[in-house]
């Protein structure tokens, strides 16, 4: 059953990425050229996605465990610290560049063409490589 | 940019978020595209092989499925097949170091009210505005 329901989840996920036009990369890039011809769709796409979330997150604050069982996360940190930041200024980077991110670079991954893969490829590539990055700047002083 | 791009985004979205309000409550999971397929790269966080592969087999498959019966949206993504591969390793470990993307920290921890969700999401938006910027000055960005 939860597995029937984690293959729901991600397929609702992709089919709302595709439908919303966050697989379309013009339109993530035109939200953030602020100083050009700007496109508002993501502020649309991510309040549509935060409201049923903000209720779920009510719903859960009352309860220890998920309807299946498995443990609602705990409360989130909140310290903020180097590998947040970097992390964040990498990732806009590379989204600002390519105008995807991980969701929708999956999601489009069947009618994408090569660059879409190409994209997928160093993404997952990136993912691989990235521990020891990840120590060393948790280390560095 | 007309209205029906902006009806299309707000529905979507909630599709979107429906999908992680389901799999919050129902599975105990947070829903993050960075997370669920990191973890497969390298072994990390909570949830189950089997339950990270059914997962992205729904996020392909579904939109693959409409594609066989409705003509989908072109993604318009660049041709610059180098430039892809830069984005796609500044994405690939970004969201692992910084623990999240548009879905985890945006959606997910904004929701939340997490602190750091929210600089997070506006740390990686100016930075993604700053690099347009920035490509388009060196002729990288048209």
């Amino acid at each position: 059953m939860k597995n029937l329901v984690t293959l729901f989840c991600g397929a609702l996920f992709g089919l709302g990425l595709v439908i919303s036009g966050m697989t379309d990369t013009t339109k993530v890039q035109g939200f953030l050229d602020f100083f050009g011809a700007w496109d508002a769709t993501l502020v649309f796409v991510m309040g549509g996605a935060i409201i049923p979330m903000f209720i779920a997150w009510r719903i859960s604050a009352e309860r220890k465990k998920s309807v299946l069982g498995g443990l609602i996360p705990q409360s989130p940190k909140t310290e903020l610290d180097r590998a947040l930041i970097t992390g964040a200024i990498l990732f806009g980077a590379g989204w600002g560049l390519s105008g995807f991110c991980p969701g929708p670079a999956l999601a489009s991954s069947s009618f994408g063409g090569l660059g879409g893969v190409t994209f997928l490829a160093a993404m997952l590539a990136g993912m691989v490589i990235a521990p020891p990055i990840i120590r060393a700047v948790k280390a560095a002083p | 940019m007309d209205y029906t791009s902006w009806a299309y985004g707000l529905l979507g979205g909630l599709m979107i978020g429906c999908a992680a309000a389901i799999y919050l409550l129902i599975n105990g999971r947070i829903m993050g595209a960075s997370g669920i397929v990191g973890g497969l790269m390298d072994g990390s966080g909570r949830s189950t092989w089997a339950e990270r592969v059914l997962f992205i087999v729904g996020l392909v498959g579904a939109p693959a499925l409409l594609g066989l019966v409705y003509k989908l949206p072109s993604t318009n993504v660049t041709n610059n097949i180098g430039l892809l591969i830069v984005a796609g390793l500044l994405v690939g470990i970004g969201t692992r170091l910084g623990s999240g993307c548009t879905s985890g920290h945006g959606v997910c921890g904004i929701s939340r009210l997490s602190i750091r969700s929210i600089i997070a999401t506006l740390v990686y938006i100016g930075a993604g505005a700053a690099i347009i910027i920035i490509a388009r000055a060196i002729g990288v960005l048209s």
